[in-house]
């Protein structure tokens, strides 16, 4: 038998599965340039406008940094897993309010609740660029020394917070 | 006649305005990025807010005295590789960048090597014996 004529054939295949694997791909996770680097600089207000927040705010302890906004939907969906842990020892959990007005803001907080220990005002994008944030919600897990070590892309389930990330944290104690 | 001349030069007067040299390496700078949203689109051409943002953010950096190549590599920390629209040529694209070429390559020399082994094929086959002799028969019995 003439394999030779088969050629053609096991190329398609080798094409087809090179286009499956890639459609398995969520376009939208997009690598994290960030991860065992230290937290971008930063010098952006808090939500209530008084004081002037820096890097300095995630030294000496382990950081949940979640980027939210009052007008995301899937936030709404992520919040009471944010609510379940936010008195949770040794996890400092911090907000980046993205693309909003104070107002609306914490009117979104009153709402839902506030488990955020801090919330960075963001609302022209300036950390948002430097960390590669693409949409919201997005979370890091920040080290004590301030490098970022863990990059989430979407909502934050209960599994992922029992399997990936509560673990990570444990470890970096 | 004169007042034609003057509506008409009023017109086009917007298509001789003055760029600012910072605005066009801004717009040079901003063709080459990726807008991460909407993924086919640079941040110049996007309506994303996000891209508006980084709009911004190259003339902020632009007007601190950033070269162009400061303003790239700086977005590239933050987003990797994958906000130039053009891959760079490095380790994990030689395959994008010359498997093309090599295809071409071995496609020519294995078109080169049976182009002398077609020159041989036989247009016209010979009958062997058998044939000649079951042919005629059949000729035969049609007569």
């Amino acid at each position: 038998m003439n394999l030779r004529g088969l050629i053609p054939l096991f190329a398609f295949v080798a094409l087809i599965g090179a286009l499956a694997f890639g459609l398995t791909r969520d376009p939208r996770i997009l690598p994290s340039e960030l991860i065992e680097k230290p937290f971008p600089d930063f010098a952006l207000k808090d939500l209530e406008g008084e004081r002037i927040l820096t890097p300095s705010i995630l030294e000496g302890q382990v950081s949940l940094v979640n980027v939210f906004g009052s007008w995301c939907v899937a936030c709404t969906v992520e919040h009471p897993q944010l609510m379940a842990i936010r008195n949770e020892p040794d996890l400092k959990l911090i907000g980046i309010d993205w693309r909003d007005t104070r107002a609306a803001a914490n009117r979104w907080l009153v709402k839902h609740g506030n488990p955020y220990d801090v919330v960075i005002f963001d609302p022209n994008s300036k950390l948002i660029v430097p960390l590669g944030v693409s949409g919201a919600p997005e979370s890091f897990i920040v080290d004590k020394a301030g490098q970022i070590r863990y990059k989430h892309v979407g909502i934050i389930t209960e599994k992922d917070w029992r399997n990936t990330l509560r673990p990570l944290v444990e470890s970096l104690q | 006649m004169r007042w034609i001349l003057l509506i008409w030069l009023s017109l086009a007067a917007p298509a001789f305005a003055q760029i600012a040299p910072d605005e066009q390496r801004a717009r040079e700078i901003g063709a080459q990025l990726r807008c991460v949203v909407c993924q086919n689109q640079s941040i110049e051409e996007s309506d994303a807010q996000l891209a508006q943002d980084m709009r911004r953010i190259v003339r902020e950096q632009l007007a601190t005295g950033a070269s162009n190549d400061d303003v790239i590599s700086h977005i590239r920390d933050s987003y990797g590789d994958y906000v130039l629209l053009k891959p760079p040529v490095q380790s994990n694209t030689y395959v994008l960048w010359f498997f093309p070429f090599g295809l071409v390559i071995v496609s020519f020399i294995w078109w080169l090597s049976t182009a002398r082994r077609r020159e041989v094929v036989q247009t016209e086959a010979e009958l062997s014996e058998n044939d000649k002799a079951l042919l005629s028969s059949l000729m035969d019995d049609t007569s």
